[in-house]
């Protein structure tokens, strides 16, 4: 009895905030692709979460420009330029690589790097 | 004496990074539709659905164009300035209503006075997510070639129009 009790308040059921927009019900591959760019794109009204996540109305908007580019003929990358060139860089959720971002991108290398350097110097030196 | 002040060195260096980031606004998205032709659309007038209106519309004289909706709450705060502007017949003042309903945008201007020349009832975002709309009120200004020249997040006060909207609008109609 216990152990219902128990998943009765730990097993969380995941919240999908798509609405029933899904004009692709019928082609679960392109609906797939949807999903999949749409979980790439930065909701732009809320606060770090995808087009697929949000509820916001901009979000679902933006989630039925997507389907209907699918259906047109897009590719992945085409849909998601054309947002970058719309909203710019903060619309992606995954910071491109490039020349403003080489830091933000290496510097975790460099800080396990040096951690390792270090590590390695201390634990030569006699105690 | 250098290794015992790096540490000092590095927290001042992630310190004044930190603060040169603070004074940026993440909100505040990259204008990187300045310059661009304003995007192709094909959407119907507020009050006409039969009346139908494409990127024609901002082509051959410089237009403005305000984003807005009954549901904005902004929009209250720009609208008497929007009037204003309204007076000036050389002013081409479009409205793109954005996400709303055709009778409520309607009583709202009813309520309020209707300062546009025209207006582009956008209910899907059709045209406002190819114009990098985020939020309402949004305001662009357009060329005589259709490009957009600029674009304002935000209400517009009286100082931005005169400091912004109108040294624009003069160097664009002298172009």
């Amino acid at each position: 009895m216990r152990i219902f009790i128990l998943l009765f308040f730990f097993w969380a059921i995941p919240a999908f905030a798509q609405s029933p927009d899904s004009s692709l019900a019928t082609n679960p591959a392109l609906e797939n692709r949807a999903r999949e760019i749409g979980q790439s794109l930065r909701c732009v009204v809320c606060q770090n979460q995808s087009i697929d996540e949000s509820d916001a109305p901009l979000a679902q908007d933006m989630r039925k420009l997507v389907r209907e580019r699918l259906k047109a003929g897009d590719s992945n990358e085409e849909i998601i330029n054309f947002m970058r060139q719309k909203y710019g860089d903060f619309v992606l959720l995954k910071p491109p690589v490039q020349s403003n971002t080489y830091l933000l991108w290496a510097l975790p290398f460099f800080l396990l790097l040096g951690g390792l350097i270090w590590f390695v110097r201390a634990g030569r030196r006699p105690a | 004496m250098m290794r015992a002040l790096l540490p000092l060195i590095v927290f001042i260096g992630l310190g004044v990074a930190l603060a040169i980031s603070l004074t940026k606004d993440p909100r505040r998205l990259e204008n990187t539709l300045i310059d661009e032709p304003f995007p192709a659309f094909s959407l119907s007038a507020l009050d006409n659905p039969d009346e139908i209106f494409t990127e024609e519309l901002v082509q051959g004289q410089i237009s403005v164009v305000n984003v807005w909706g009954s549901w904005c709450v902004t929009c209250n705060v720009e609208h008497p300035i929007l009037m204003d502007v309204a007076k000036d017949d050389s002013i081409r003042l479009i409205g793109l209503n954005w996400r709303d309903g055709r009778e409520k945008a309607r009583s709202w201007l009813d309520k309020r006075g209707d300062p546009y020349d025209l207006i582009v009832f956008d209910p899907d975002s059709e045209l406002a997510i190819p114009l990098g709309v985020s939020g309402a009120p949004e305001t662009f200004i357009t060329d005589k070639n259709g490009r957009i020249r600029y674009k304002h997040s935000g209400a517009i006060s009286f100082e931005d129009w005169n400091t912004i909207f109108q040294p624009l609008l003069e160097t664009l109609e002298a172009e």
